[in-house]
């Protein structure tokens, strides 16, 4: 009896040894794997850190854009009461500043002076004067926006210690800039222009709201489109569709479509929508609706995923009680998988605002300065507005790009940041 | 409720058939639409722009869609659904007229607007390069002529400038360029390193597919490298690397000067004014066709064709000489100006 009493207690004794001498092992182990995990999340956070770090270092001076103070004398010599639309407008800028810089002679002293001024100055004038000819014969001091290549130099952008002749601004050129900043006739202002105008190839005069309210309008035709579609088609499929081997194939194309490369949508919808229905080209309208092909699947998925997530037991009791399945469907299975099915929404639409490639091959990658005013105007969208300004030669885009960059990251995280608040408002768990 | 919904999601496809039928019934265009080449799409949006703001008509739509890309869809047929104007940065081919005119496309102006120089380029940090077409050539193609001697081709054993030519400095051999797609590599192959195998009666003297075998190769095993269509990609990893030389439009350069500098070409600098006296070899002609049955049917062809060939916008004191574009010498813009202004239909490429 005794015997066995401490043999028993020998083998505890061992059980529990072993278990120990383990123990320390296995937490070992298990600290490395938190780490593992830690230590992913740590080296993903860096590179969107430096991504972020990177885009807005390089565009938030965008946002400010420097501006020269003209006295302007609306000479009435010079504007035709007649032809106003058409008059010397740029002839105005000239003379405002020979006035203003009466010691400059030469044709190409005078050259480099006037190259100081953005040409949209004389456009800024024309609308003036257009607007109210009133003025006419009067003296105005007014902000018009500096040349590109003064905005960059003033914004550290261009290394001042070069020769002249690797340089874009001439030595006379900088004193002058220095003398009208003695004079506080040049500073930096809120650039209102890059959120109220459309493109433009001068850097100055450029703007993102063209683009932005392209890709609204795209963006519009594709969730009327998209969202009615797809829901209808994953309440079919998953609500009233029988199991048979059809509907297997169905499904199985539907996640090969989700996975297809978007440039396929945009050649599918260049043989469909333009060459066979004679939709016009670069237009939101078609824009949207090949958007719209390549963001169903998601939808699908999403909305099968939501309505699979309510539980049988609501089916049954809608039932039970004498339902019709419709009545079941839409009084109490769809309500409650609207909020699965929208968030699979918004996420398509973020990833349809962000897309280019389809829009290449339907005339979307283009230059358009008017804002596009429906569904049939020439648009472009924000996405290929960064592509093209990423491309143009001019310095000052560098920082276009990265601001137009900003505007569609905020998009983005809004319309993300609107999936995760309808989901926590409505989600039911159970 | 439910009702409501499914009168709203009714209401809403109802309205977006009726936009669509709209869509089908607006046949006509306001606005002028233009294709074509990336190098001429700087230049082109200046003119397209300035008309836009300074007449009552919209701005011109322009994509950029490169010289053979544009002219396919140029030359698709006659119609507001098909562009009106195509920009290239080389001559319209036999092939492509043939294409035009079996589409209806028969009477086209063809309108020359100035030049744009191909640049070799280093980094300001290093020393500029003096380079003879001979030497590109030796240093980029993937057959040269054998080092030893003798009239056959080897494959490329050059790894440093200095092993092309001795008075070239002892770096390795690293060219970021336009990959083949681009009519930029094109113009380049063409201009440079035709010529310079040209310069060997031998390799002149054979049979033409032969030839280009040889010109038109450049070497795949990593000293040339396809840099994508982005010349200011380019510029950025020159500044980065000042061994490396980059090649790209004149444009491209001129905007950034103080980080890079042209490399000497035959002994000449690629400046403004040596591209534009002709004496910088390395340039090319850029061109736009118009479709003449399109004149007068959409608003402001006449216009936008005035505006580019005025001299405030193609003359050597222009808005697009101040863009990078190399002006023609006077008398062929006056030729080309009295083409526009005559409508003087291409009939044959002489």
């Amino acid at each position: 009896m005794n015997d066995s009493d401490s043999e028993a207690k020998k083998m505890e004794r061992r059980t529990i040894d072993v278990v120990h001498q383990g123990l320390a092992k296995r937490y070992r182990a298990e600290r490395r794997f938190k780490l593992y995990g830690l230590g992913a999340i740590v080296i993903s956070l860096f590179c969107l850190a430096i991504l972020f770090i990177s885009i807005v270092g390089n565009g938030y001076k965008a946002f400010q854009q420097s501006y020269l103070k003209l006295e302007v004398y609306f000479d009435p010599a010079l504007l035709d009461q007649e032809n106003l639309s058409t008059a010397d407008y740029s002839g105005l800028v000239k003379s405002t500043l020979r006035t203003m810089f009466p010691e400059v002679k030469g044709r190409s002293e005078k050259r480099e002076l006037y190259k100081l001024v953005s040409p949209g100055a004389a456009f800024h004038l024309r609308k003036m004067v257009l607007k109210d000819p009133e003025i006419i014969g009067k003296s105005i001091s007014l902000w018009v926006p500096a040349d590109d290549d003064v905005d960059m130099l003033l914004k550290g952008h261009f290394k001042t210690d070069v020769g002249e002749s690797s340089r874009r601004l001439s030595d006379q050129q900088l004193a002058w800039i220095e003398q009208l900043q003695e004079q506080g006739k040049i500073k930096r202002k809120f650039n209102k222009a890059f959120f109220t105008a459309g493109d433009s190839r001068e850097p100055e005069l450029a703007g993102i709201w063209g683009a932005a309210v392209g890709s609204f309008f795209t963006l519009l035709v594709t969730l009327l489109l998209s969202f009615p579609i797809g829901v209808a088609a994953a309440v079919y499929l998953e609500e009233f569709a029988p199991k048979n081997r059809w509907t297997d194939l169905i499904e199985v194309n539907i996640n090969n479509l989700a996975a297809v490369p978007s440039i396929v949508f945009g050649l599918l919808g260049l043989a469909v929508f333009l060459n066979f229905f004679g939709f016009p080209r670069s237009a939101p309208l078609v824009g949207g609706l090949v958007l719209t092909l390549m963001t169903l699947p998601t939808i699908i998925i999403a909305s099968r995923a939501a309505l699979q997530s309510v539980p049988p037991s609501i089916r049954e009791g809608a039932l039970g009680v004498g339902a019709s399945k419709m009545q079941m469907v839409v009084h109490h299975v769809l309500p409650l998988a609207l909020p699965g099915m929208l968030t699979g929404t918004i996420i398509g639409m973020a990833r349809a605002l962000g897309e280019t490639a389809p829009l290449l091959m339907i005339g979307m990658v283009a230059f358009i300065v008017d804002v596009p005013g429906g569904f049939t105007d020439p648009a472009t969208a924000l996405p290929v507005q960064i592509y093209l300004w990423a491309d143009s030669p001019e310095r000052a885009f560098v920082e276009k790009t990265s601001a137009a960059i900003m505007v569609l990251l905020a998009f983005l995280l809004l319309m993300n940041g609107a999936a995760i608040i309808l989901r926590k408002k409505f989600e039911k768990r159970w | 409720m439910v009702r409501k919904t499914v009168l709203l999601v009714a209401a809403l496809v109802f309205v977006f058939v009726a936009s669509t039928g709209v869509v089908n019934a607006q046949s006509a265009r306001d606005y002028i639409s233009i294709v074509g080449s990336s190098t001429v799409y700087p230049f082109a949006t200046v003119v397209a722009e300035k008309f836009g703001k300074t007449t009552h008509y919209k701005t011109p739509k322009i994509e950029s869609t490169g010289s053979g890309g544009g002219l396919k869809l140029f030359c698709a047929g006659v119609g507001v659904e098909y562009p009106d104007i195509t920009n290239a940065s080389r001559r319209i081919k036999e092939s492509e007229l043939e294409n035009c005119r079996q589409n209806g496309v028969s009477e086209i102006v063809e309108v020359k607007i100035g030049y744009d120089g191909i640049v070799l380029a280093n980094s300001n940090k290093a020393k500029p390069m003096k380079l003879t077409r001979k030497d590109i050539f030796l240093a980029l193609a993937k057959n040269v002529p054998d080092p030893k001697g003798g009239e056959r081709v080897v494959s490329n054993p050059y790894r440093t400038w200095k092993e092309v030519n001795p008075s070239l400095p002892n770096i390795k051999i690293e060219v970021l360029g336009p990959p083949p797609t681009s009519g930029t590599r094109d113009a380049f192959v063409e201009l440079v390193m035709e010529e310079a195998a040209k310069s060997y009666p031998w390799i002149k003297a054979k049979d033409k597919k032969a030839f280009k075998e040889i010109a038109h190769t450049i070497r795949e095993d990593g000293a040339y490298i396809e840099a994508g269509e982005n010349d200011n990609l380019i510029v950025q990893k020159l500044d980065a690397n000042p061994n490396a030389v980059g090649i790209f439009g004149f444009s491209f350069l001129d905007q950034n000067t103080d980080k890079i500098q042209g490399s000497f070409v035959d002994g000449v600098k690629p400046t403004f004014e040596a591209i534009a006296s002709g004496e910088y070899p390395v340039s090319r002609p850029l061109f736009f066709y118009v479709k003449k049955a399109h004149m007068g049917v959409i608003p402001g062809m006449e216009g936008y064709l005035n505006e580019f060939t005025s001299e405030k916008a193609w003359g050597p004191d222009g808005y697009l000489a101040d863009k990078g574009m190399i002006p023609m010498p006077d008398a062929e813009r006056k030729k080309y100006r009295a083409d526009v202004s005559k409508l003087r239909v291409l009939t044959a490429l002489k």
